[in-house]
Order: structure tokens, then C-alpha cells, then sequence
């Protein structure tokens, strides 16, 4: 199928209007707060399946990359008083730039060590970002400045809900072009085979690298973001558990999905939510239901789906016969 | 020079620790090839159950063993797990080890407490002065405990028909099979052994650091730190990147600052995967295409 600039297929209409028809069914302030985190983590998941999924190429990190970027972002609006959209903009382009560095030797690891690499990276950030209390506020975070674009001043959660579904459609037309173009070919030709992708003259160092970047921006523009909605950071955000949750949410969606990772994302964001009136049962429940996906659905949550069309190409075939 | 001797004591007490996490962390990779997000998880179960059995005052011969048997136990759940697991992708092991490890800190915050716990020193409490510096009796029974452990499994992989069995299953599980190993009873083994390993270092460290659920994750990770730079599967590698780790980080802490001990474990972590992608001891790596 050649597909050529703009690119609307059915699944992203139909997401368009259930994140039209959600708004609906929320009735209070914490309702809109799960929303909006479920649509923000969706975005970064969509960057981390670019680079796990379609690359292959797994981060345990990107927590804590999510996290700098948004320190960077806000400590350049609230204590330096920068404009929150241009602050969001620089810390792109440092995280950026942080992240071009550090992929050239990391990447050139491989699976278990590209892992511990990464999450190494990662906690040394967050390590970081807990002990230079006098810029970051230290362990207890800190306060967040209001957020505007252009003087539009964010304040309730109808505005935010709809700037972070904006948001996540954007991601996901977006990845659904990369995906369907030569390059994200090229992307999925180096997760199958390496030395393949090399024989065919792609210079692997390079993609690798540019998806690395590509995600770890979209990271950060997704966390400064949320750190915005919720007026507060603290280091927790950028923690190993926050980085391990990522990859979970992924994984448990679908890698390699586009909607796997979206789905994950709302799943295991909601999901603790949901599990609260269980208390102190709550990790353990939480603990075996990724156990359970990851032995009976190894594939993730969308995989459902390919066994759904599977029977009913099935059915069809019957019936003709 | 006394500081010197005395932040080495410290170091090699916890870094006895770690190469006791590595260990565990390498007896599981070297047979079945996985990843065990988990491991950090049987030290806290393991100090968690020793301290919690003797509240319920069973006396410390009682509890230990039993202790290091619920660890054991947990190990072989690990193993059933992740047999039943079909699909054996590097990544989706990662994560079911990690759910498992969610799992057993949610039921350890059920089971025990979220508070912080400690045992009294199993020998005396009066610190042993050598050269100017003073290390507890506690810190040499680990040092001791983890070199007796370090040995038994040497003894274990190089002297005994078993171990023998274990290396070849590691080496090739087919080929295993063909020679009449019953290579599902050997993974079985290394499981409940890595468990069992990891509790003990939690037994020994319970009077020292103290416990909680949730110092499962740090240890865990930095034993994994200690396997990678030791060279990932290669035993000796593991118990001398522990060492190593726990002296530089007690260095750091030191002579430097202790805000940043944490760090120094992912610091020498980067550091040899950048210029040793092997590891220190690690075997050169030729990919087949």
C-alpha cells in the first residue's frame, strides 16, 4: 500500500470521536486528571514503541529522560520566568542534544546490555535531579508556573483534556506516516536483522540514533506537559519505577503496535486507579495481572484482536467454501 | 589511612552483598538465559521472613532455614511462571520478571509491614579494632558467610556430577537432554539455589542495614551492575564486581559526597559497558548471522 502525505485511516478517525464522546462521561476533576494522564503517557509510549517496537531497540530509561526534560522545561519558566511554551522548546533541544550523545555509545549495545545501559543512564538522572536540591527542589519536588500558549492562559481541565488529545492524535498520525514510509521500513528491517539492514547500504548508526532522539523529545514535551497540568515535579516522575512502568505499559499494549502502545498506556495508567479500593492489595493484584498478560498474551493486549480477525477470516472462508 | 582501611570494611561488607545478588543473578542467566528483575526481591524476602519468624519468637536456627526455604519456594514459582511462559522474547521475560517482582513486594507490604525492621547481631555487638579501624563482628560474618558461599558453588559447578550437569545444561540444553540430564530439574534447581543465595545475603544484612519492602529494587539493580561488569554468566566475574562496587561506593561516600553513592554502581556500570562491552572477565562475544 503506498501511502503519500496526509493519512486518515479508520483507526484514527474512530479515535478521534471516542476522545470527542469521552469528555461526556467524565463527571469530576479526578476523572479528567486520569484522562489526560492516560492521553500524555499514550504519547510518550508512542515514542518509546518507535524506538522498542519498530526499532527494537529497548529503554529503560525513558522515564527518566520524561522527567528531565520536563525539569529543564519548568525550571526555565518558574524560576527564570521563561515563556512555558519557548521553555518547553529549549529543553527539547537540550534533551535532544543530550540524547544524540549518549546514543552513540549506548546504542551500539545490545539487548540484556543496551537494557542495563540505559537504565543506567537513567537512574544516574534521576539521581541527579534528587540531590541538586537548590535548582530542583530535592526530593519534595517543586511548584510548577501557570501555562499559556501565546497568552492563552491553561487553567481547567475541558482546556487541557482537549490540548492533550490534540496532542496524542497528532503523535499518532504522525507515527502511523513514519510507519508507512521507506524509513519506518528501514526502522523495522533493522529490529528483524541488523547485518540485513547494513547489506541493503542503511546506515544503522544513524537511524538508530534519530529514532532515539525522536522519542526521547517526544518524552519530554509530554512530561513538561503533564508537569504543567498538575502545577508540581518532583524527581519521583523520573524514577526506575516510572521508566519500568513505561516499558511496561508497551509491552503490555502490543510492541510494535501503534494502538498497542496507546491501549497500554490507558490500561496501566487506569488500571491502579481502579485497583485503589483493593488497598494495600493493590501492588500484588497489580503485579500478577502483568504476569498474567505477559504469559498468556505475550504478544500484548491488541493481540486479542489479530485472533478475533483471525476467526471471523476463518468464518468467512467456511462460509464461501 | 585508618579512614581508608575502615571505608574498605565497609565497602567489602556491601559488596559482599552484592556479589551475592550477582551470583544468584548469574546462576539463573547462565541456565536459562533470563534476566531475573526479581532477584533483589528474594534478599528482602529473605531478611523480611527471618525478622518476621523470629518475632513470632522461633529461635534463629528455625528461622533462618525457613526463611531461605519461603525464598526457595518463591524461586520455584518463578520458574513455573516463566516455563509457562510460550513466547520467550528477551523483552517480555524482562517484564514478567518484573511483575513477579511488583508481586512480591505488594504481597511482602500485605503479608509483613511497611516499617523498617532489624535483628540483633547474631555473634556480639563489640566492634573488633584492626590497625586503627573497627569493623562489627556482624560484617565479618557476612564477609565470611558470602566466601563460604562463593566456594560452595565453585565446589558445586567444578567437583560434583550435579554441577557438572548444571554447566552442560547452560552450554547446551539439547545436547543436555540427548546425555540423559533432566534439564527441567536442573533449571528447577538453579531457580530455588539463586533464590535460596540471595535470601541468605538478606539473612546476614537484616542487622546491619536494616529491612524493608521495598529495599529489594537498589540491591537488585546493583547486583545486576556487579554481574554485568564481572561479564554477564561468568560466576567469579560476578563476586568481583561486587566487591569492587561496594568498595568504590563506600569510597565515594567517603572521600567525595554520600548523596552520589548511589550513582557509582551505573557510573562504573556505563563506564565498562562503553570500553569493555563484555565485561572485565566476559568472554569475546561473535554474533551468528
Amino acid at each position: 500500500m503506498e501511502n503519500k502525505g496526509l493519512f486518515l485511516d479508520r483507526g484514527i478517525i474512530t479515535m478521534i470521536i471516542i476522545l470527542c464522546v469521552i469528555p461526556f462521561l467524565l463527571q469530576n476533576s479526578f476523572h479528567y486528571e486520569i484522562a489526560i494522564m492516560c492521553m500524555l503517557n499514550a504519547v510518550i509510549c508512542i515514542g518509546l514503541n518507535m524506538l522498542v517496537g519498530y526499532t527494537g531497540q529497548i529503554s529503560l530509561g525513558h522515564g527518566a529522560f520524561a522527567g528531565l526534560g520536563a525539569y529543564v522545561a519548568v525550571i526555565l519558566s518558574t524560576t527564570y520566568e521563561f515563556d512555558p511554551v519557548l521553555s518547553i522548546l529549549i529543553a527539547s533541544v537540550v534533551l535532544a542534544i543530550m540524547a544524540y550523545f549518549i546514543s552513540k555509545p549506548i546504542l551500539k549495545l545490545e539487548g540484556h546490555y543496551l537494557a542495563m545501559g540505559t537504565l543506567a543512564v537513567g537512574i544516574i538522572i534521576s539521581i541527579i535531579l534528587t540531590n541538586e536540591d537548590q535548582l530542583t527542589g530535592g526530593p519534595d519536588g517543586m511548584g510548577v508556573s501557570e501555562f499559556n500558549i501565546l497568552g492563552y492562559v491553561f487553567e481547567n481541565d475541558i482546556q487541557w483534556y482537549v490540548l492533550s488529545a490534540m496532542f496524542l492524535v497528532f503523535s499518532i498520525w504522525a507515527l502511523q506516516n513514519v510507519v508507512h514510509s521507506p524509513f519506518g521500513r528501514i526502522l523495522r528491517c533493522i529490529r528483524d536483522s541488523e547485518t540485513a539492514a547494513k547489506a541493503i547500504g542503511a546506515d544503522v548508526p544513524y537511524y538508530k540514533t534519530y529514532v532515539f532522539v525522536i522519542s526521547v523529545v517526544i518524552a519530554t514535551v509530554a512530561g513538561s506537559l503533564y508537569s504543567y497540568y498538575t502545577g508540581f515535579i518532583s524527581p519521583e516522575e523520573s524514577g526506575f519505577m516510572r521508566s519500568i512502568e513505561l516499558i511496561v505499559m508497551i509491552v503490555f499494549g502490543g510492541l510494535g503496535r501503534i494502538y498497542g502502545a496507546v491501549i497500554g498506556a490507558i490500561i496501566i495508567t487506569a488500571l491502579p486507579q481502579f485497583l485503589t479500593f483493593l488497598h494495600d492489595y493493590e501492588h500484588m493484584v497489580f503485579g500478577a495481572i502483568i504476569i498474567f498478560v505477559m504469559i498468556f498474551m505475550p504478544k500484548g493486549i491488541v493481540s486479542i484482536f489479530d485472533v478475533l480477525k483471525y476467526e471471523k477470516k476463518k468464518e468467512i472462508k467456511k462460509a464461501n467454501s | 589511612m585508618v579512614e581508608l582501611l575502615q571505608y574498605s570494611f565497609g565497602g567489602l561488607t556491601v559488596g559482599f552483598i552484592y556479589a551475592l545478588v550477582g551470583l544468584g543473578f548469574t546462576v539463573i542467566y547462565n541456565s536459562s538465559k533470563i534476566i531475573n528483575f526479581s532477584q533483589g526481591e528474594f534478599v528482602m524476602i529473605g531478611g523480611m521472613a527471618a525478622v518476621f519468624l523470629t518475632y513470632a519468637d522461633f529461635p534463629f536456627v528455625l528461622a533462618f532455614p525457613m526463611a531461605i526455604m519461603l525464598a526457595a519456594l518463591l524461586g520455584y514459582v518463578l520458574f513455573k511462571l516463566v516455563s509457562l511462559s510460550s513466547n520467550s522474547s528477551v523483552t517480555s521475560l524482562i517484564i514478567l520478571t518484573l511483575g513477579y517482582s511488583i508481586f512480591v513486594r505488594g504481597a511482602s507490604q500485605v503479608g509483613f509491614d511497611k516499617q523498617m525492621h532489624t535483628l540483633p547481631s547474631f555473634i556480639s555487638d563489640t566492634p573488633i579494632s584492626i590497625f586503627g579501624a573497627t569493623i562489627t563482628p556482624q560484617a565479618i560474618l557476612v564477609i565470611v558467610v558470602s566466601l563460604c558461599i562463593v566456594f560452595a558453588l565453585y565446589y558445586l559447578f567444578n567437583k560434583t556430577k550435579l554441577g557438572k550437569a548444571m554447566l552442560a545444561t547452560a552450554d547446551n540444553k539439547d545436547a543436555a537432554k540427548l546425555v540423559g540430564i533432566s534439564v527441567k530439574k536442573i533449571l528447577i534447581m538453579n531457580f530455588m539455589i539463586s533464590a535460596s543465595i540471595a535470601a541468605i545475603g538478606g539473612i546476614v544484612l537484616t542487622p546491619i542495614t536494616s529491612m524493608n519492602y521495598e529495599i529489594g529494587i537498589m540491591l537488585g539493580l546493583k547486583g545486576f551492575c556487579a554481574a554485568i561488569i564481572g561479564g554477564i554468566g561468568n560466576p567469579f566475574g560476578a563476586v568481583f564486581g561486587g566487591v569492587l562496587l561496594g568498595i568504590l561506593e563506600s569510597f565515594v561516600a567517603g572521600y567525595i559526597s554520600s548523596e552520589y553513592k548511589d550513582a557509582v554502581a551505573f557510573v562504573v556500570l556505563l563506564l565498562i559497558l562503553f570500553f569493555f562491552p563484555g565485561g572485565l572477565f566476559g568472554a569475546k562475544k561473535s554474533t551468528r548471522v
